[in-house]
């Protein structure tokens, strides 16, 4: 469902993303893993068509980031990593236009609407503006907004970064939930996670893939924890 | 379609979600009938609106751009503008969506001076044809200034620096077209290039306007500033919506 190909993407004399290529299909989560500034937020904005990439293409559903970008937003559910919103707005209003913007109406609408709303637990803060709301309430807005059209692909950068431990096993048990029907790339830095939901992993580095497996092959090959494997990878071949 | 209805339905709620719209509405509402009443309404002894109409170019040049300077800007600096280009709507569907809320505004904006019409009408027997000639010139230099406000805001995610660049554009293109200006211009340039300058400006177009003259060239004028400018805007956000 998503197929990158030598994507690049420089700001300035910095390359961010130097020629990452890879595919994930149905079903599969695919923790995107890699140090800060890495490169992990720029593909999934490259996928998002928020950015342009200098180069290489990339194909979500079909539809190629650059000739059809509003195809590809129509199936992609994306969170980005601060979570924008409109705080002014109240929860509700703000959910609403995102079902304008996405075209949903009637009783479909409403359902999906309900249905966002429940899955992420935000009925209580549904009439407050989301400025007033937590860090984690905000994260659970963002994450209504990137689900309420049911999507086939889901790009969640940091999904669980604020929320506390309850809140950090909901979502993890949510994303678990729709593995089986959706495509799903998580960036985090929090490697249990990676080891609870995801099928596989990526790790990134200097804009470079590092490794591409899954956290069990990774941990059976380097004979540690998933953490002490980050480590080695991204200290020992990125120095 | 459906992209610039979401934008411009939620925009133009956000006017009144936040105190922008009163404070503006207030400021507006108070300073276009000062103005009016300080210039010799009644001295003139006529049922006219020229002494409101004329006014509004200079009050538009200092509030018009205050309330566009947000449009873009507000966007880029809280970061919702990641969102706003991850839906499934167009750079296009987008500025014309927030420009036509904020115009809309604008309209609200000129209806609520409903009550200085009532006065002149119960006052004499004003040139109905002249009234609504002089709201449509100043709806048009509004959309002017919105659209030069457009630009400045997504060119800069500070919004005072976008205030005060909209506010100096808006305000060479009003004093451009001045008797005062074109008389300074008159001692060193040639004739062809002064006429050349007040045909840029807002001023001139806005005068034959207001005057009951609706010329299909005054119209095409502000259609194709607005058009510039919006489009301008488009550009600066498909290449800087990032940075």
């Amino acid at each position: 469902m998503i197929k990158i190909k030598e994507l690049k993407k420089t700001f300035g004399s910095i390359v961010a993303v130097d020629g990452v290529s890879f595919e994930v299909q149905k079903g599969q989560v695919l923790g995107f893993l890699g140090p800060n500034g890495a490169g992990k937020s720029t593909v999934m904005r490259m996928l998002a068509c928020f950015l342009r990439p200098d180069g290489g293409t990339a194909e979500v559903c079909g539809y190629d980031i650059i000739k059809n970008p509003i195809q590809v937003r129509q199936n992609i559910g994306y969170l980005a990593e601060n979570v924008p919103a409109y705080s002014d707005m109240s929860v509700g209003a703000f959910l609403n236009f995102i079902c304008d913007a996405r075209g949903l109406e009637g009783k479909r609408r409403n359902e999906l609407l309900d249905k966002a709303v429940a899955m992420c637990h935000i009925s209580s803060v549904y009439h407050q503006t989301i400025e007033t709301l937590s860090k984690g309430y905000k994260r659970r807005v963002g994450l209504a907004q990137a689900l309420i059209h049911d999507p086939k692909v889901l790009i969640l950068d940091e999904p669980t970064d604020g929320l506390d431990p309850n809140q950090k096993h909901e979502v993890r048990q949510l994303i678990s939930k729709m593995t089986e029907e959706k495509c799903i790339i998580i960036s985090t830095h929090i490697l249990e996670e990676v080891e609870a939901i995801c099928t596989r992993a990526i790790i990134i580095a200097k804009g470079k893939i590092l490794a591409d497996s899954t956290p069990g092959e990774l941990k059976t090959k380097y004979n540690c924890s998933l953490e002490e494997v980050f480590r080695k990878i991204t200290t020992a071949k990125v120095a | 379609m459906t992209g610039f209805k979401a934008v411009f339905k939620r925009e133009f709620k956000s006017y009144f979600t936040t105190p922008l719209a009163y404070v503006f509405l207030v400021v507006f509402l108070f300073f276009s009938g000062y103005l009016t009443f300080k210039q010799g309404f009644f001295e003139a002894r006529q049922a006219d609106m020229s002494a409101f109409f004329m006014n509004m170019p200079l009050l538009f040049v200092f509030l018009v751009p205050a309330a566009a300077m947000r449009l873009w800007a507000e966007e880029r600096k809280t970061g919702s503008i990641e969102l706003l280009f991850t839906l499934p709507i167009t750079v296009r569907q987008a500025v014309l969506g927030k420009f036509f809320a904020a115009w809309v505004f604008m309209f609200v904006a000129m209806a609520m001076t409903f009550p200085m019409v009532i006065t002149v009408c119960y006052l004499g027997s004003p040139d109905i044809g002249l009234l609504i000639a002089g709201y449509v010139a100043t709806i048009f230099i509004a959309g002017g200034f919105l659209a030069v406000g457009c630009f400045f805001s997504a060119l800069s995610n500070n919004q005072v620096i976008s205030f005060v660049l909209s506010v100096v554009a808006c305000a060479v293109l009003v004093f451009a077209g001045m008797p005062t200006t074109m008389n300074y211009f008159s001692t060193f340039l040639p004739a062809g290039l002064v006429q050349a300058i007040s045909t840029m400006s807002f001023q001139g177009h806005f005068d034959s306007m207001q005057r009951g003259v609706l010329e299909f060239k005054d119209i095409s004028y502000f259609i194709i500033l607005i058009a510039g400018w919006i489009a301008a805007t488009g550009v600066i956000l498909d290449e800087r919506k990032a940075n």
